[in-house]
């Protein structure tokens, strides 16, 4: 098969587009034209890459997670280990490129949402490596939640602004970092988070993140002698997850799977899965896409232990994606994710993020079913540390 | 002849200024919106903006923000809206009423269901904040099949060549927004209005309104004197946010007869 998306209208199939406000349509139709112009350019190239390298630390290893393979007795799970790059996150390699391209563009101020605060934190950690005004925006709930980062962004010298409107969490942030961004339109770089919104930003932040799947592409022949037998990463907006699908899209004996926030399970209504739950598609933040809502269009509130996942939207091109076949898109619901944390804290000695743990709490249900020759590779996408209080309070410590 | 077109001809032959307010359906509640629309009229309004609300008013200011939030909690809906406006014409069968909201909703509901229910109701025209005229080829289909004006936004940041654009596809009226920002800021800047005018009516020939932070009738009348139509929401909507139930009706009145008087002076 061949695939190219987006077409040039910036639609994937029918999702994605530029719902926008007209204020902000001549904004990020200049953003398209300069992120064209510099795509190809090789001093962005060689100075992307050089950042990647010697600032963010890639490329991040695979590991062979053999104890817990072992202990499953199936499939064999390797970690593709974006955990290990500075920051913590896959974040990281999107927001360098953004702040490449607000460098580029004359951009002084960069602005950013952020639920988990991981993308915060990149944000914030690019804007003081560049030299720039860095502002975030952040769910109030999310910053009870996330309390370590909230304070790790404030070090790099961010202002983090809480967000009291809606259900205060990381779609209420995307609002009013679009706000900021119609009123300061002309000074301003919306550095954004994940694989969504209007075009260029899903195509571009796609593009920043195929690092992943570019690197696991050349590493595993060198580790097993040939490409896995799938690649799984959790989906919110989808930002690590089609980094590392996108370059095995056309690789048809590579099967590619998502695994969205079941939260309390698809059947309670109280989930951030849109894609598993078969949501109705809609408008949000810019873009057409399976969107969680109540029968009138009004966006509902979701629910997920992870403030990553907690996003009642999905990129566009994990829409396409869906509607195509090519990639399976499943839930893990809170429990499950847990239990896949404990698990990799105990036989790995690695603590991963909240929302990595659902893409590797999947590969833990299929793995036994399948046999010990069939290989899994799961975007480790982030690093938990960040997530110390939440699953303290789960487990009923104070610390 | 369709009532926006009536109505602007109609001023244009008095060498008057159209006189826009915006409330969002639903606030302070659902038994309030028709009579603060009749309210409206009575005090001097030629056309009424009735918001219909979204969870994510991405484009609106802590005010109208608060207003939709009021209206959801209320129970507004966008059928709830259209029942509203049908209820409206029982009285008013001349004043043009324009939707103006978030795409979300009317996708939910169907962009033909949806037109045929603003023709049956009498919807005049509908304006999507978040839906540019690339992303508007649906929905303006469905609109004009059933003679409902797709209102558009032009924006300071707008250029010529979309100006153009949005020329061939508005009917009705084109909603100039005066400045970068959310609904109900504080950052007017006349002189760049000006500016831009001259810039508009080069491609548009349809009446061109002018809102987002015109916050008195001092500022409406200097508004009026480049534009053909002067839009206020956010300063009514605190109006009607800070009065008492009982004065609210008379409250609106007063504020919108002030700007009417300064419009006519």
């Amino acid at each position: 098969m061949t695939y190219s998306y987006p077409d040039n209208s910036g639609h994937f199939g029918p999702y994605g587009g530029i719902y926008m406000a007209e204020t902000l349509i001549p904004a990020v139709e200049e953003l398209r034209q300069q992120y064209l112009r510099f795509r190809d350019d090789p001093e962005f190239k060689a100075e992307f890459e050089y950042e990647l390298k010697h600032y963010v630390g890639r490329p991040s290893p695979i590991y062979h997670a053999r104890r817990l393979s072992d202990e499953l007795g199936g499939a064999q799970i390797y970690l593709k280990r974006e955990d290990l790059n500075h920051t913590g996150a896959h974040k990281i390699n999107n927001a360098i490129g953004q702040a490449l391209l607000a460098k580029r563009m004359g951009k002084k101020r960069v602005i950013a949402e952020t639920g988990a605060g991981m993308h915060g934190v990149a944000t914030a950690t690019v804007a003081a490596r560049f030299g720039m005004e860095c502002i975030v925006y952040m769910g109030a709930e999310d910053i009870q939640r996330q309390a370590p980062n909230v304070f790790r962004m404030k070090l790099l010298g961010a202002t983090v602004v809480p967000v009291e409107s809606g259900s205060k969490t990381l779609k209420d942030a995307c609002n009013e970092a679009i706000r900021d961004w119609v009123t300061n339109v002309e000074s301003t770089f919306y550095i954004f988070g994940t694989a969504a919104g209007p075009h260029p930003y899903p195509m571009m932040v796609r593009d920043f993140q195929c690092v992943i799947g570019n690197e696991a592409k050349v590493q595993m022949p060198e580790m097993i002698g040939r490409q896995p037998d799938a690649v799984i990463a959790c989906v919110g907006g989808g930002s690590n997850a089609i980094g590392l699908f996108h370059p095995y899209i056309e690789d048809e004996g590579v099967a590619i799977i998502g695994v969205e926030a079941g939260g309390h399970g698809i059947a309670s209504g109280e989930h951030a899965a849109p894609l598993t739950a078969n949501a109705k598609v809609g408008v949000l933040h810019g873009n057409k896409v399976y969107l969680i809502q109540d029968e009138n269009g009004q966006i509902i509130e979701t629910h997920s232990i992870s403030a990553g996942l907690d996003y009642p939207g999905v990129g566009p091109e994990h829409c396409l994606l869906k509607d195509m076949g090519r990639a399976q898109y499943v839930a893990i619901d809170d429990d499950e994710a847990l239990a896949a944390f404990d698990a990799l804290c105990r036989f790995e000695g690695i603590i991963p993020a909240l929302e990595s743990s659902h893409a590797l709490a999947h590969a833990m249900k299929i793995a036994p079913k399948m046999a010990r020759d069939k290989v899994l590779l799961v975007n480790l996408s982030g690093r938990g540390d960040k997530d110390m209080n939440t699953v303290a309070r789960l487990k009923g410590i104070t610390l | 002849m369709n009532r926006i077109q009536a109505t602007f001809d109609r001023l244009g032959q008095q060498q008057r200024k159209a006189l826009i307010p915006f409330v969002t359906a639903g606030d302070p509640s659902l038994a309030m919106t028709v009579p603060l629309m009749h309210a409206l009229v009575a005090a001097g309004a030629d056309v009424l903006e009735l918001g219909v609300p979204f969870s994510d008013p991405m484009a609106d200011g802590p005010t109208i923000q608060r207003a939709s939030e009021r209206a959801l909690r209320n129970g507004m809906t966008l059928r709830g809206v259209l029942a509203m406006v049908a209820e409206f014409r029982r009285q008013d069968t001349t004043t043009p009423v324009v939707l103006m909201g978030y795409g979300n909703p009317i996708e939910a509901m169907g962009w033909e269901a949806f037109s045929q229910r603003c023709a049956e109701v009498g919807v005049d025209g509908v304006l999507t904040v978040d839906f540019p005229p690339e992303e508007s080829h649906e929905a303006f289909e469905h609109l004009q099949r059933h003679d409902i004006a797709p209102i558009f936004l032009l924006a300071p940041t707008t250029t010529e060549a979309r100006i153009e654009q949005v020329a061939q596809l508005a009917r009705g009226y084109v909603y100039y927004v005066s400045l970068k920002g959310v609904t109900g800021a504080g950052n007017l800047d006349l002189s760049a209005i000006g500016e831009k005018l001259p810039q508009l009516r080069k491609h548009i020939k349809l009446p061109i309104g002018v809102g987002f932070g015109i916050r008195d009738a001092e500022t409406a009348r200097a508004v009026a004197d480049m534009a053909d139509a002067v839009v206020i929401g956010s300063r009514i909507v605190q109006e009607i946010e800070n009065a008492a139930p009982e004065a609210l009706l008379d409250n609106v009145k007063h504020f919108v007869a002030g700007v009417r008087a300064a419009l006519d002076k």
